[in-house]
């Protein structure tokens, strides 16, 4: 029970607290780039949770079960590198044989998913935080992709808003993004004091 | 190559300054993100990671560019980013044993360099296209430009957050220090309102 509770808490925490475009400004990229449609937002999200769950976990076992045991830390950045690589191919390949429709739609941001930060934070992460045993990596790496997937909807919608409202001059385009961005921060930092 | 020597420097020479101002990577393109919203908390994070991006960015671009001729298509981005991992790492382990306060500082945003966009970007739109030379300098002017737009940022953040810069006390004793700029929050609206005073500039220049 207190294993679940810990797990649990995990979970909350990367998706409210800790999350990872809110306090660590990863995945800022697609965040602020974000179209205004819902819809697309949560498809990307969707990827990247699942591409995050699967190379956050294939990290973290390559490196609790062979690089540390081989001494081979050095290396440990061209593994992650070449694992969500191969994490996001699978991804795409999968996609394309079974959901044509949506392998259309994603177009070139697919492929461009083994560049978002996220996917390499989490695996950097991990290792930070010292997730000692697998069900915790998965659970904490699932976590982090559904934050991601809730900040950029919360974006797309404010987006959709914001596109038939009257923003100042000085402040229409990227600025009143960014200054949206913050204030959803703010927002989020009410979530500080949930966990201990 | 038929180009005149005139126009050979005049080559070289716009890629160096591009990324400066025209395409600089933070404040016009508003591409790897992470950093300037990130480490920008003191100018001396700041730097360190602006001095390591050069390296990163140099070093990557020469390498993409010798080996131009060998990349295949499908296979590009992986080339790429084992490239820059490589140099990453040992970026990563320099900072470790020569400055490893700052090091730990930066934690795990040094490795993250591995995703900058800049770097893939620039491998893809200039050094897979282009020689060794203008491939390094379009290097050493991105990354000044991505270094002096991080460190605007932090030495707006540092002076009003803390009341010091580079750790010297700038401003007088009654100055309250804004709190809320090193945090999260701060990042974003300053980096947002420097863009809109770039806005307003470029626009009445235009005019």
């Amino acid at each position: 029970m207190d294993r679940f509770t810990a797990l649990l808490m995990g979970f909350l925490s990367v998706v409210l607290v800790n999350n990872f475009v809110f306090t660590k400004f990863l995945g800022t990229c697609p965040y602020l780039g974000v179209s205004g449609r819902i819809d697309r937002a949560f498809g990307m999200g969707l990827a990247v949770t699942f591409v995050t769950a699967l190379s956050g976990t294939l990290t973290w076992m390559v490196d609790a079960w062979v690089l540390t045991p081989l001494h081979l830390e050095i290396a440990r950045y061209i593994c992650y590198i070449v694992i969500i690589a191969g994490a996001v191919q699978l991804v795409e390949m999968y996609v394309r044989k079974f959901f044509p429709s949506l392998y259309d739609a994603f177009g070139i941001f697919l492929p461009l998913i083994s560049t978002n930060c996220v996917i390499l934070g989490i695996c950097l992460f991990l290792d930070v935080w010292g997730t000692n045993n697998l069900l915790e990596a998965v659970v904490i790496s699932t976590g982090t992709g559904i934050g991601f997937t809730v900040a950029i909807c919360i974006m797309a919608a404010i987006r959709e808003e914001l596109a038939l409202s009257d923003v100042p001059e000085a402040l229409q385009g990227a600025p009143i993004t960014l200054i949206t961005a913050g204030l959803l921060t703010l927002a989020f930092m009410g979530f500080a004091g949930m966990i201990k | 190559m038929s180009a005149s020597n005139g126009s050979t420097s005049g080559l070289y020479s716009k890629a160096l300054v591009t990324g400066l101002w025209r395409e600089n990577p933070t404040f016009r393109l508003m591409i790897g993100m992470c950093p300037p919203l990130a480490v920008t908390t003191a100018v001396k994070p700041a730097l360190t990671m602006g001095l390591s991006v050069i390296f990163v960015l140099i070093c990557s671009n020469l390498v993409v560019s010798l080996m131009r001729n060998l990349l295949k298509p499908h296979l590009r981005i992986i080339m790429f980013t084992v490239t820059i991992a490589t140099f990453v790492t040992i970026c990563d382990l320099f900072l470790k044993a020569y400055q490893p306060k700052m090091s730990e500082i930066l934690g795990a945003y040094v490795p993250l360099i591995i995703v900058n966009c800049i770097i893939i970007f620039r491998a893809e739109a200039c050094a897979s296209k282009s020689g060794p030379v203008v491939s390094i300098l379009d290097g050493i002017g991105m990354g000044v430009g991505f270094t002096v737009a991080l460190c605007i940022l932090a030495g707006v953040r540092e002076i009003l957050a803390t009341g010091h810069f580079f750790d010297v006390r700038v401003m007088p004793n009654a100055f309250v220090p804004w709190l809320a700029l090193q945090m999260p929050v701060g990042a974003f609206v300053t980096l947002g309102l420097i863009l809109a005073l770039i806005n307003v500039l470029t626009r009445r220049k235009e005019s």
